[in-house]
């Protein structure tokens, strides 16, 4: 995994409660059996005005020139801002692989749903939580401000403002440890291999019937 | 000893070890397995030269993709094609426990665990699929999870988690005839939220609970994550081990009473404090049709379509007004005068047996309404199919004018070729009414296996108590 420490990066605001992971990636794309290649199709039904299917060339299709990821201003943005209960839905990792495979390094919101929350971390992606106060006076200024950039620092756990006004963030010391090293969780994991085996002896006793 | 709650019975049995930072690794008795989620976790497997840590834990299955007729000849899709012989080569180089398609145990994974007796109280169950809540019926700690999860679980037999908080939703009372398990976890979203649940466990209890069936129970759970909930559970009682009684995988003999001794315990005790409680009267709970592209945008199917202009949070507002615009419909209209184009008849959430005949029952000698232009039944698994047409119930449908397919995911998610076109708008028995969820364009609207019958046959949504 990649890791994360760091990032100065663009802001792209995304205007939407609920954006669920059907929107994120619809559901003819997940037929692929690969991990990378999904970012042409990161809010597919939204970013065309014409109709995806996979293998198709992306890059002839007809853009929304009105969502938001389509405006030239947003080229290259690695921060999406969005909106309360993020990532809804289906479990679907390939709307975390969309949004790296696109760029996203971090997305920052009010709130996730629980297993994208999850799926982001194992990817590298760094999902952010700020009061709804603080992502309402972001999306003004990154609506009002050409260029707006955020850094964000995962040691100093910031987020920090053009104006230089910085605002803490959450975050799970595990999860950050991993994130910040880029570890593989099974391999760590994989070093309490004595303790799974103790737990599976003692469970075999106590309950038999489950091996 | 502190009283506990039915979820902290089940993570405390299953904690492995706990990091500093809460994080716990959590042991996982079952992981059930299907096509779209699990090909790049076998892969990360082999390329790291890892082995499942207990392959007799997977049982894996098609289902997202699979056609639902015609199915002697094989997968049209190359795509979906390639995607389930991909499953079938892992579980064959794993040596993994498969239903393949044309197996009569093959159906939607959330349907065969519970028919199979593969979920089991007391169980930990994951599946990389969001609507795992479902096995929570049975007293299980059962969660959905992504798939470089699915990767961890079949590495390492564990999770790793923190512990959730933990939420009751009492469902107080009884529901009157007509409502059923659908409409009460429609109604407890549309209360609640789809955010509600958020970072809590649900247990859902109360009288309404207990008096549901085991399907009634799946219903519920399998919606928990809708709103919010990773996981979804109810407690143990006599219909729960009555269900599992017999099964393929349940345990025999002298396992079995030792099992459910064990499983007699779990419930929540008498004063085991939740750090949410909500309370829903059963009695106040119509016949349920959301309206929106969010389960939470629900009604009574005597309500009328919110006005946006009424609700002073704007970004609330908005959404509502896109929703309005995406599915077609005007603030204040009833939700008795929307007609439909399509109706389907299944998923996780709604395509057991009990479903079925709930369907029929309303069906039984009437006809699909003219301007119904499909009426889809797709079976959950292979068995419910036998079981129903050893029931008739098949010939009850296609009678009426309805189609009878073979099992899997089918419209729920319109991975395969059943779909709605742009601006359809169907009546659904499954769980998300997301835009485009059901095929591009298309605007589902959630409702019970009755309700969606009866918008079969009357091409419009009404209240199915009021047929005839
Ligand atoms: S029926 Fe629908 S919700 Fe259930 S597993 Fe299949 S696609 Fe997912």
């Amino acid at each position: 995994m990649e890791k994360f420490e760091t990032l100065n990066a663009l802001v792209c605001p995304l205007d939407r409660s609920n954006v669920d992971t059907d929107a994120i990636i619809p559901k003819q794309y997940l037929k692929s059996v690969k991990r990378t290649g999904f970012g042409p199709n990161l809010f597919d039904d939204w970013r065309y005005l014409d109709p995806g299917e996979p293998g198709m060339d992306h890059g002839q299709r007809r853009v929304n020139p009105d969502f938001v990821l389509n405006q030239p201003r947003y080229a290259g943005a690695q921060i999406l801002l969005a909106r309360k209960n993020f990532g809804c839905g289906s479990s679907r990792e390939h709307a975390v692989w969309a949004l790296s495979n696109h760029g996203f390094r971090v997305v920052i919101a009010p709130s996730f749903a629980d297993i994208f929350f999850n799926n982001s971390f194992k990817n590298g992606l760094l999902p952010l939580i700020l009061d709804e106060a603080i992502v309402d006076q972001l999306f003004h200024e990154a609506e009002a401000t050409p260029g707006y950039r955020l850094t964000v620092d995962l040691q100093a756990q910031t987020v920090v403002t053009p104006s230089g006004a910085s605002f803490p963030f959450q975050v799970d010391p595990f999860r950050r440890h991993c994130l910040l090293n880029g570890l593989d969780d099974i391999g760590l994991t994989l070093q309490h291999g004595e303790d799974i085996r103790a737990y599976e002896t003692r469970r075999r006793t106590e309950a038999p019937w489950l091996f | 000893m502190t009283a506990k709650t039915l979820y902290d019975k089940l993570w405390d049995a299953h904690v492995v070890r706990t990091e500093e930072d809460g994080t716990a690794l959590l042991y996982i008795d079952r992981h059930l397995v299907h096509e779209v989620t699990s090909p790049q976790a076998f892969e990360g497997l082999r390329l790291a030269g890892r082995k499942p840590w207990r392959s007799h834990s997977v049982v894996a299955v098609p289902d997202h993709n699979v056609p639902t007729r015609d199915r002697d000849q094989g997968i049209a899709d190359p795509v979906s094609r390639t995607q389930v012989e991909t499953l079938q080569q892992n579980v064959r180089h794993f040596g993994l426990t498969f239903f393949p398609m044309g197996d009569i145990r093959q159906g939607i994974v959330h349907v065969i665990g519970p028919e199979q007796g593969a979920t089991l109280p007391g169980m930990t169950v994951v599946c990389g699929d969001s609507h795992t809540s479902t096995h929570g019926a049975f007293g299980a700690l059962a969660m959905g999870i992504g798939t470089s999860e699915v990767e961890h679980v079949l590495a390492t037999q564990c999770l790793l988690q923190k512990k959730m908080k933990s939420m009751l939703i009492s469902v107080d009372g009884q529901v009157g005839p007509g409502v059923t398990a659908k409409d009460i976890v429609l109604a407890i979203i549309g209360e609640i939220g789809t955010a509600g649940g958020t970072g809590h466990a649900i247990e859902f209890g109360g009288d309404a609970i207990r008096a549901l069936s085991m399907e009634g129970r799946m219903t519920v759970c399998n919606m928990a994550i809708e709103a919010g909930a990773r996981a979804g559970m109810v407690a143990v009682d006599d219909t729960t081990i009555d269900y599992v009684k017999g099964r393929p995988f349940a345990p025999k003999g002298a396992y079995w009473h030792q099992a459910v001794a064990a499983w007699r315990e779990l419930h929540s005790d008498p004063d085991a404090r939740f750090d949410r409680v909500v309370h829903i009267d059963a009695a106040g709970i119509e016949p349920q049709v959301t309206w929106g592209t969010s389960p939470e945008m629900v009604l009574p199917v005597s309500g009328k379509v919110p006005n946006p202009d009424a609700v002073t949070d704007e970004v609330k507002a908005n959404g509502m007004r896109r929703a309005l615009e995406y599915m077609g419909l005007t603030a204040g209209m009833p939700v008795s005068d929307i007609t439909v184009d399509k109706i389907f008849i299944g998923s996780c959430t709604n395509a057991r047996l009990e479903d079925i005949r709930a369907a029929a029952e309303v069906v039984k000698g009437r006809r699909v309404a003219g301007n119904v232009k499909l009426a889809l039944v797709v079976p959950g698994s292979g068995l419910v199919k036998q079981q129903a047409e050893a029931e008739g119930l098949d010939r009850i449908f296609l009678d009426a004018g309805f189609e009878w397919r073979e099992p899997g995911c089918s419209m729920c998610l319109a991975m395969n070729a059943d779909r709605l076109e742009p601006g359809e708008r169907c009546a659904s028995t499954s769980n998300r009414n997301f835009e485009s969820r059901q095929g591009l364009g298309g605007r589902t609207h959630l409702v019970s296996p009755a309700m969606a019958a009866a918008a079969a046959v009357t091409g419009r949504f009404v209240d199915v108590r009021e047929l005839n």
